[in-house]
């Protein structure tokens, strides 16, 4: 397998008066293409901002970082939208879809600004919402679903450039625990039919899901390791055995 | 992404908060409804000084024999009688840049034709009146050469006259009594309208200048031919100050009047005295525009307010477009869009709030108004002027954040 992402000793340093802060204090790794991984580490540990320089939203102060081989500190302001656009898909935890607008045209934005013609673009946002099964629902706004029903409108829009890797942040951080099942199970089924995703959350329960498993301390890399992921369709169905068991 | 989807996204974006970009317009909308009226104001009072113009004969020189003193008294214009129909042939002769110089005799009186008549003035004169006049014959004929210099009997009468002694019948051949002379009248004249003063000038009859002065009016027939006025037409382009020193030495030489002397006769520039008049009304109208401008100023001011603040609230939205894959210059363009759409559906707006106004004002002040395309599109082009000029600065802002910061915005 090819690494997707490979790191080299990045930096990020952010000036708050008169102290620096280092962010980043040199971070060495690489994830290979395919591979399902969590990053964990307390607030402030940099994982947050691992995310942004991955994810090309921010930008190195020192380091390298190849995103498929082609090397991301070097480009312009634009080429790195360009790389946004079509090779990475964002998660949120605050869902971040844009109010008073479907689901469909929602999914629909980044085509949009890959100036794909609207037909196509409609066509292909349809076919992403029916794959995580929103398919009935897009005509729905953002305020006429529920959380889940719009975090995985968010995984859709994610999807719908097919990308390379996906980008989840904390993405069941507002959700509740049967609703981040499900979306923890939609995410592995997306890495099983071969996606690169990157997880950053501080919850041991969803990184477990994870076949590796990177954290963070004080920017750097503290622990690396693989580990045997849990499978979230089983963990739902497990999770509605205990409910019913509960309620009987 | 395509001006249509940018012009989408802008109209979402304003229909979104709908009294808010509601007041927004309304700043432009007043704006440009004031830029509107006023121009329409002012042009109409311009194109009102134009018409007098041309109802008066485009580029006219009236002369009138001067007051003279006699034994003292000083008589007024007009009361002497220095000038001749030699005079005027001289004029359109000798003096260059002159078309046509049209002696005339005034006298006033009753008119009588069957039984109605009517009080009016009237000329004697001959056709080159008309050409100085700009005048033409509506119906029937002007003189012919026989006629002026045989004392034809034949009249040619205005509109208002026309009307008031013979109402809607034809009044061509008719025959009218002018001080018990009976002319025919071999032709009714175009209708001008009121003059300057307001005096209605189609209220008038026109006779062969020998026609007046040997049968209506009865002076002895004199070796001079004194007449009481001569109507110069200069020709276009021609310095008309030129041709009024030109005719001013002529008439002092062939007069004999000494250096030093005064003027035994007077110039009156009457196209003159309009040209000015039009000059302050464009001062005018320019003045109006641009103190109307300030309110369009005004509300531009208002939609950069309200732009900003739009950025500000949609930082997280900017944010998030970026993440997935707005470049800087495609938030420039919304943003940039939003503006003008705002600017440019206030100042359509505001175009048709003008144009009622002016509708109004013209209809109950009384006032001409003229709506001109120009104003129509000066104030288009200024509105979306408006919307780049004051939407662009919060646009770039928009455009300048950077994608992780606006993402992280609260």
């Amino acid at each position: 397998m090819a690494a997707l992402i490979e790191v080299e000793d990045l930096r990020k340093e952010y000036v708050l008066g008169d102290q620096t802060v280092h962010a980043l204090d040199g971070v060495t790794l690489s994830i290979e293409e395919g591979e399902f991984v969590a990053v964990m580490g307390p607030s402030g540990s940099g994982k947050s901002t691992f995310m942004n320089m991955v994810g090309c939203l921010d930008r190195p102060s020192g380091g390298r970082y190849r995103l498929a081989g082609e090397d991301v500190g070097a480009m312009s302001v634009d080429e790195l939208a360009g790389i946004r656009n079509q090779r990475i898909g964002f998660v949120f935890q605050q869902f971040n879809l844009l109010a008073r607008t479907s689901a469909l045209e929602n999914v629909e934005l980044p085509l949009v600004y890959a100036h794909v013609p609207p037909k196509e673009r409609r066509a292909r946002a349809a076919q992403r919402l029916a794959q995580v099964g929103l398919g009935a629902r897009m005509d729905h706004q953002p305020s006429q679903l529920s959380g889940g029903q719009q975090q995985r409108v968010a995984i859709a829009r994610a999807l719908v450039n097919n990308p390379s890797l996906i980008l989840a942040d904390e993405p069941t951080g507002a959700l509740d625990s049967r609703t981040s099942l499900e979306i923890m199970s939609l995410l592995q089924g997306l890495n099983r039919g071969g996606l690169t995703v990157v997880l950053v959350t501080h919850e041991h329960d969803v990184a477990d899901f994870a076949g590796r498993l990177i954290s963070f301390r004080d920017g750097r890399v503290r622990s690396d390791a693989r580990q045997v992921p849990r499978d979230a369709e089983a963990s739902l169905v497990a999770f509605d055995g205990q409910g019913a068991g509960a309620a009987a | 992404m395509s001006l249509a989807a940018v012009l989408r996204i802008a109209l979402k974006a304003l229909r979104v908060n709908k009294l808010r970009s509601a007041l927004t317009m309304l700043g432009m909308i007043i704006g440009v409804a004031a830029v509107i009226a006023m121009i329409a104001i002012g042009s109409g009072a311009q194109e009102r000084v134009r018409e007098q113009i041309k109802n008066l004969g485009s580029n006219l020189i009236l002369v009138f024999p001067g007051s003279t003193t006699a034994s003292g008294v000083r008589l007024g214009t007009g009361a002497a009688q220095t000038l001749s129909e030699d005079d005027a042939a001289a004029i359109a002769r000798d003096v260059p840049g002159v078309v046509v110089a049209a002696p005339s005799l005034r006298g006033s009186g009753q008119v009588v034709a069957g039984n109605s008549n009517w009080a009016t003035q009237f000329f004697g004169t001959n056709n080159d009146y008309l050409t100085a006049r700009d005048w033409g014959v509506a119906s029937g004929r002007a003189f012919e050469d026989a006629e002026i210099s045989g004392a034809g009997k034949v009249a040619l009468i205005g509109q208002t006259t026309a009307e008031k002694l013979f109402g809607d019948a034809d009044p061509v051949d008719q025959v009218i009594r002018v001080r018990k002379v009976p002319l025919t009248i071999i032709g009714v004249l175009d209708r001008k309208g009121q003059n300057a003063l307001g005096q209605d000038q189609d209220d008038i009859v026109l006779m062969p200048i020998s026609t007046a002065r040997n049968r209506v009016l009865g002076q002895a027939q004199g070796r001079l031919k004194r007449i009481g006025a001569v109507s110069v037409k200069v020709a276009d382009g021609v310095d008309m100050k030129g041709v009024e020193e030109g005719m001013r030495d002529l008439l002092r030489q062939r007069l004999r009047v000494q250096p030093g002397a005064e003027d035994p006769f007077t110039i009156r520039n009457l196209t003159e005295l309009l040209q000015a008049q039009e000059a302050s009304s464009r001062v005018l109208t320019l003045l109006l525009g641009a103190v109307a401008s300030v309110s369009l100023l005004v509300g531009g001011i208002g939609i950069m307010n309200i732009m900003l603040v739009s950025v500000t609230e949609r930082t997280r939205e900017i944010g998030l477009r970026m993440a997935v894959g707005a470049r800087a210059r495609d938030i420039l363009k919304q943003f940039l869009v939003e503006a003008i759409t705002l600017s440019m559906i206030g100042g359509l707006v505001g175009i048709l709030l003008g144009a009622g106004a002016s509708y109004l004002i013209g209809e109950f002040a009384g006032w001409r108004t003229d709506i001109t395309p120009q104003a129509i599109a000066l104030a288009v082009g200024f509105s979306a002027g408006v919307g780049v000029f004051f939407g662009f600065y919060p646009a770039r802002k928009a455009s300048r954040l950077l994608p992780i910061e606006a993402l992280r915005y609260e």
